[in-house]
């Protein structure tokens, strides 16, 4: 039983239908008896689906191939590890340390690293724009890039290993971000200068929220460029900023 | 003197080095414990531990805090404040004598009472160990632990809400439209308080009184509150910001609580500025949040286990008799509590603890999305723990708090946890939402669910002034 429908029997409907589209939270949806209505009850569950997705499924092959990634790994070996180990995700084995060793550029100024995170769809839907921009801008700005990876099962801090291995000056990860309900592909940057194992994650500088909807790749791009430079300049990053 | 720590109750002999590891490895299956690399290696080594914890007397868990007398403060707030008297009477008891005391039919309220404070924490976090999900239900339903702010929680046969109206930019009109949507499901009346997105005083000032306003301007039986740091809201009230309530996240150890930047000094003297400074009518005036999982998260776990270490957080927060302490269950992620079964053991672990510790004791049942949890789990979760008599949930619009991106209970679940339990709000907001049209005899009436009732001609949830006088 409908006991009310506030879309066709509120007491002032354009005031109803304005705090509905203005704001961001599910308000205005009514009720059927106490609960929810059938039509908001299914619309939350697809944006749950879609997060669950989200975090559960990997970076295509594709994705990773046509960016030009090459793909390593953390020491986690499957995603329900990745989720209760994240000391694991931050960590590479001795063989992967030697496999970087001997097929990436060494000691760049900046080394780019791409992680799965916890939003596979993130990656899917900023890379392609976002690499391009970064490395085209690095270039001009008289940066050397290091070869782009891929890490999958990646945490934030694994850009440290990473980093140390390759004796880069400066490491950026891109990573997803965790899903929220209103999207799932919304991903981070951490950037650090002088990385090392065990680098407190104040010494990191974190730009957030790109995807389409938030700061878009093409921003992100401009936005991290410069702020590699200013890293480059201070030599430092994250609180050691001025 | 430590007694031998081992147990054959496997088969095999099991044997452990000290009363920390016992309550660690005695623990149900938590991802945090296991991450702190102090859980039971096995099954058999679990219930061995278990084993091994039942026979431990309540001296002897006195004697051994998780982390010593001298090193930790928090260890010095509850061991000094245990009465001595009611302590020599249990002492001897074992961990096994207690829970067997608090599901005996023939103990009642009183006795629970009268025992309670001769407790402390570990020995609080021990008997949970050796309970299953319907012991520390039906223990919990026994105890009714009230507080007084501008109205009354916890009191027999009522279940409150705090209406939690986030907003991801801090929007002041969005956060009164989602209190107007959320008032006209019945939900408010544990809190109205929102987690601002910036940390500074200025924000937290505008937001009381955004909130203040609106309660005075309508009337409602209630308190509001701003959860940004304690620090940021005395400066707030300083300015003349109006808090009923002021707010932090409190750990289980020293280090933790350093983490969070605060300390016991800072907290006795926010309390004693409360008492004078916030607009609460009531004695009850503090409000914090904890939630297993947090000191291990700041390394500041010190290799006790995420059950003990809460229930030092409870022990810690009823120094200062707070109207609600909120256990934020679900937010920190599956590396603490993997899925929804241990979110669900988590709860009710976490209300039972708190409510024998003796402080007003509510559940924000909650989910992320990389955790193995969904709506379900929650809302399986708010009837278990309506059954067992929580003072109240946390609930945000349709489940979905836009701000902190996680999920919750709805304001819808508040009628639907009242009809299934014959229960109520607290009573002087269920004569608002009776004297307001939204409610009656318990149940919604046609006009609940319409957030337009609050606004009037004045389009932004403001009451028109003619009609305010």
């Amino acid at each position: 039983m409908t006991d009310i429908d506030p879309h066709t029997d509120p007491e002032d409907e354009t005031a109803l239908d304005r705090i509905a589209s203005a704001s961001p939270s599910r308000l205005g949806l009514g009720r059927s008896g106490t609960r929810p209505r059938t039509a908001s009850v299914l619309s939350f569950r697809a944006d749950h689906a879609q997060a669950r997705d989200a975090v559960l499924t990997h970076v295509s092959e594709e994705t990773i191939e046509n960016a030009g990634l090459l793909k390593v790994t953390s020491l986690v070996s499957d995603q329900d590890e990745y989720l209760a180990r994240p000391d694991r995700g931050r960590q590479i084995s001795e063989e992967t340390a030697e496999q970087i060793r001997d097929a990436c550029t060494h000691a760049p100024d900046v080394q780019i690293i791409v992680c799965d995170g916890l939003s596979s769809t993130a990656v899917e839907a900023n890379i392609a724009d976002l690499l391009p921009m970064l490395t085209d801008g690095f270039e001009e700005r008289g940066f050397t890039v290091g070869t782009l990876l891929f890490v999958e099962f990646g945490r934030v801090d694994i850009m440290d290993a990473i980093g140390e291995e390759l004796e880069a000056d400066i490491v950026v990860n891109l990573i997803g971000e965790r899903p929220g309900l209103n999207t799932a592909k919304s991903l981070s940057a951490y950037l650090v200068y002088g990385p090392e194992r065990g680098k407190p994650t104040a010494t990191k500088s974190v730009i957030s929220n790109i995807h389409p909807d938030g700061l878009p790749a093409i921003e992100a791009g401009a936005q991290i460029v410069d702020l590699v430079a200013t890293i480059h300049d201070q030599q430092g990053s994250g609180i050691e900023l001025t | 003197m430590t007694p031998k720590l081992e147990s054959t109750i496997t088969g095999s002999c099991q044997s452990f080095e000290s009363i920390r590891e016992v309550l660690a490895k005695a623990n149900e299956e938590k991802s945090g414990d296991e991450l702190a690399g102090i859980a039971a290696d096995s099954a058999a080594e679990r219930v061995a531990a278990k084993d091994v914890l039942s026979q431990l007397s309540l001296a002897t868990l006195r004697e051994n805090p998780v982390i010593p007398y001298e090193d930790d403060e928090v260890t010095r707030v509850i061991q000094d404040v245990v009465d001595e008297t009611v302590y020599k009477e249990i002492c001897d008891w074992t961990v096994a004598d207690l829970r067997e005391f608090l599901v005996d039919e023939r103990t009642n309220e009183e006795d629970i009472d009268r025992i309670r404070p001769g407790l402390t924490s570990e020995m609080i976090a021990a008997v949970t160990k050796l309970m299953s999900n319907i012991d520390l239900i039906q223990a919990t339903a026994k105890m009714t632990i009230t507080a007084r702010c501008n109205n009354t929680i916890g009191t027999e046969g009522t279940l409150s809400f705090r209406l939690q109206p986030n907003d991801p930019t801090d929007d002041v009109d969005n956060i009164r439209y989602s209190i107007c949507e959320g008032l006209s499901y019945g939900v408010g009346d544990a809190v109205i308080g929102i987690n601002p997105v910036e940390d500074n005083h200025e924000q937290t000032k505008r937001l009381l009184e955004v909130t203040k306003e609106f309660i005075e301007e309508w009337n409602i039986p209630t308190q509001n509150c701003v959860l940004s740091h304690l620090t940021t809201q005395i400066e707030a009230v300083r300015n003349g910001a109006p808090a009923d309530l002021l707010f932090q996240s409190l750990a289980g150890t020293e280090a933790g609580n350093e983490s969070f930047g605060i300390d016991i000094d800072l907290l006795d003297d926010a309390y004693e500025f409360g008492k004078e400074h916030c607009t609460a009518s009531g004695p009850n005036f503090m409000y914090f949040e904890t939630g297993q999982g947090s000191e291990l998260s700041s390394d500041s776990h010190a290799d006790v286990d995420q059950v003990t270490l809460e229930a030092r957080c409870y022990g810690l927060a009823k120094r200062y008799d707070p109207f609600i302490v909120n256990t934020v269950v679900g937010f920190i992620g599956p590396e603490y509590l993997y899925d929804g079964k241990q979110v669900i053991r988590a709860g009710l672990e976490d209300v039972f603890m708190g409510q024998l510790t003796g402080i007003s004791m509510g559940i924000d049942a909650c989910y992320t999305n990389h955790i193995q949890a969904d709506q379900n789990d929650i809302e399986s979760l708010a009837v278990l723990l309506t059954a067992a008599g929580s003072n109240y949930f946390i609930s945000v619009p349709m489940g979905d708090d836009t701000m902190l991106n996680y999920q919750s209970n709805s304001y819808h679940d508040a009628a639907a946890l009242w009809d299934i339990f014959d229960v109520r709000p607290a009573p002087e907001f269920e004569s608002w939402l009776e004297d307001m049209g939204i409610a009656r005899d318990g149940h919604l009436t046609s006009k609940a669910g319409d957030p337009t009732v609050f606004l009037g001609e004045h389009e932004d949830g403001r009451k028109q002034e003619s009609t305010n006088s």
